[in-house]
């Protein structure tokens, strides 16, 4: 583990009994994050992305069950944490930013109150140090007038702004690590970029490790150091955000970058790039390439069997039976079509 | 700046349509005028796609709502087909006009099957037999990327993007001449977003479908529309073909959109935003243009004058930079 590694997920599943079986929600993932560093996780819905976070935070649902090599947050493990050892964890050391922040404040308590909770429950400090440092967030995070603010109610700030109340709220503690799960969807894209800049530079500030959850491949490549793609509950490309976005070798993250528009790539009212079928049911065995039945370059070999992610470089992999030169010959196709 | 004159009537034509709701703030406050679309001037004609972009609060929603005959306007006039909306019965405006709303939680009703769902408007208009509404509801329910099995499933048991998917098929099955797409895509897959575009597009050319495509991914607006309406807070703003106001924005707020969209270029860093706060209050506008407490740009008469909508190189704007006399 290096020095400044603050999390480290190691061959990591999640499976869900659901009426028709078992669902395999996230099957051997393995990831790390280092202080300071953003792992962007990106993928459609249900490639169990969102599942990976719940899973780190320990809040997957009762049907779940979690198995993992090993699962550590700075050193200490977390698999063998009690609920409670856990609950004292989220909030304090590991943050959390969801999309919708309507759903995830309190609508009934003042603002400020529920900014000083986070600080009270942890034991940081007594009230007058939470109010302190709520006011000392607040204004970081580029709220003006925070006393007011604060003895205002969730509803009367508008999306933007509770956004941004969030992020001062996952702040409250310090975080070494703080996992946003698509963080600006509901925004503006005025307010997109402006929230995504506030988040880096604090998080650079704060020195925490970054997790962002996201389908937007635009923001992904403009914050991520590395990238993570997923695809049926598995990491299938990773790499640096521009080794994966100049270079994908996946046909799926090929396909993806191809299928959105770009203002001065794709030609106005061309046909964009798509992805035929759809993600196939996680439901029972798995055998073979998740990927196969909606892959334009499929072979026989797709079919059945265990397909590794293969290594390239150090971080660099792909989850394909394609040589290296065939993903580049494939990629020119991808690209021309 | 007119849109090319043909010799057919615009499919969707807006007069000088205005929206003000009367909203009151507190139990014993006076109701206050909330101007949500304010003089607004468009003309969509048959098999184009017309976008309006802009912050949440600028009003597209309740144009959309107008434009559906959901809303009655307060000032002027919608046409479809030159024929005023408000003459018509809501049944013949549900012929010509369909919607694909925002916010898939809230459009579909959680206590009907997708079948009925989608089926919905053939029942409603009285069209085919429970198997030919069926198999109907199957194909559409194969366009737009949900599978078979969902049928008999609620929307509960659906993903936000499937959802998303059933409002489109509902939409699309009357086959409707112009659909008023609200945002139909930003709650989709990215490679669900590009079906359901192709899909737009393909339909479009075959059935001569005219969009009033409301959204706030510039990118996809590119992409799509043959002209872009830019609105802030109720006013129109700048007008004009995509193709010019993409190259070359004039209204400072237009630039700044633009300039907030994230390409996937990972060479690039996240773009810097000079633009102030929030939308402003709308219940007490700014003086002047609506605009100048956060424009780069602002000059004294900005904040005394309103600028007028006025004709500049091949588009409209509505900005004190152009109007210089």
């Amino acid at each position: 583990m290096a020095a400044d590694t603050v999390l480290e997920v190691e061959n990591l599943s999640v499976d869900i009994d659901v009426p028709a079986g078992t669902l395999h929600a996230v099957t051997d993932l393995s990831l790390t994050v280092a202080k300071g560093e953003t792992l962007c996780i990106v993928g459609e819905s249900g490639c169990g992305k969102s599942i990976t976070s719940l899973a780190i935070m320990n809040l997957l649902p009762r049907k779940a069950t979690l198995t993992a090599n090993k699962l550590s947050l700075e050193g200490h493990d977390l698999l063998s944490l009690s609920e409670k050892e856990f609950a004292k964890l989220r909030g304090d050391q590991i943050g959390m930013i969801f999309q919708d922040p309507m759903t995830s404040l309190n609508p009934v308590f003042r603002i400020g109150d529920q900014l000083e909770e986070v600080y009270l429950e942890h034991g940081k400090g007594n009230r007058k140090q939470a109010r302190e440092r709520a006011e000392y967030l607040l204004e970081k995070v580029g709220i003006v007038a925070p006393v007011e603010r604060m003895s205002q109610y969730p509803h009367q700030l508008s999306g933007g702004l509770r956004q941004r109340m969030m992020i001062a709220m996952t702040l409250m503690c310090d975080p070494t690590l703080i996992i946003a799960d698509e963080p600006t969807t509901a925004l503006d894209v005025t307010m997109q970029a402006q929230t995504l800049n506030l988040l880096k530079s604090l998080q650079k500030e704060f020195n925490a490790g970054l997790i962002l959850i996201t389908h937007d491949l635009g923001v992904v490549a403009r914050m991520a150091d590395r990238v993570m793609v997923m695809y049926a509950g598995r990491a299938v490309e990773t790499g640096t955000a521009i080794e994966v976005f100049d270079q994908p070798n996946h046909p799926y993250t090929q396909g993806l970058i191809n299928c959105i528009p770009v203002p001065g790539r794709t030609k106005p009212g061309s046909k964009l790039g798509s992805i035929r079928g759809i993600v196939p049911a996680l439901v029972g065995d798995i055998d073979g390439c998740m990927f196969r039945n909606r892959c334009d370059f499929v072979s026989d070999k797709c079919q059945s069997g265990d397909i590794a992610l293969k290594e390239i470089s150090l971080g660099r992999a792909y989850r394909c039976l394609l040589s290296l030169e065939e993903s580049r010959k494939n990629l020119e196709i991808v690209g021309a079509a | 700046m007119d849109q090319p004159m043909s010799d057919t009537v615009p499919a969707l034509e807006c007069r000088n349509v205005g929206r003000t709701f009367m909203i009151k703030r507190g139990l014993f406050a006076e109701k206050q005028p909330l101007k949500a679309v304010d003089g607004i001037n468009l003309k969509v004609n048959r098999g184009e796609v017309m976008a309006i972009v802009g912050e949440s609060g600028c009003g597209k929603t309740t144009l959309a709502k107008m434009m559906l005959g959901l809303l009655p306007p307060t000032t002027g006039e919608i046409l479809l087909d030159g024929i005023p909306i408000n003459s018509v019965s809501v049944l013949d405006i549900a012929k010509k006009v369909q919607p694909v709303f925002q916010d898939p939680y809230s459009s579909l009703n959680p206590r009907k099957t997708i079948e009925a769902i989608i089926s919905l408007p053939l029942k409603v208009h009285d069209i085919g037999t429970p198997e030919s509404r069926r198999a109907r509801v199957e194909e559409y329910m194969r366009l737009v990327g949900l599978p078979k099995r969902l049928i008999h499933s609620y929307p509960s048991q659906l993903s936000g993007g499937q959802r998303q998917r059933v409002a489109i098929a509902r939409a699309l099955i009357m086959e409707p001449k112009i659909v008023v797409c609200d945002e139909p895509t930003s709650a989709l897959d990215v490679s669900v977003q590009a079906h359901i575009l192709n899909l737009l597009q393909d339909l479009r050319k075959e059935l001569n479908l005219t969009y009033a495509f409301i959204s706030h991914d510039l990118a996809v607006v590119e992409h799509l529309a043959d002209w872009v309406a830019v609105m802030y807070l109720g006013r129109l703003i700048e007008f004009g073909r995509a193709a010019d106001i993409f190259r070359d924005p004039q209204h400072p707020y237009t630039r700044a959109l633009l300039d907030s969209v994230l390409t996937p270029d990972a060479s690039l860093g996240l773009p810097e935003i000079t633009l102030g706060r929030g939308l402003p209050n709308p219940l007490s506008p700014p003086s002047g243009c609506y605009f100048h407490p956060r424009c780069p740009d602002m000059r004294d008469e900005c904040s005394q004058r309103k600028p007028q909508l006025i004709e500049t190189d091949n588009r409209l704007v509505e900005c004190h930079l152009y109007s210089e006399t």
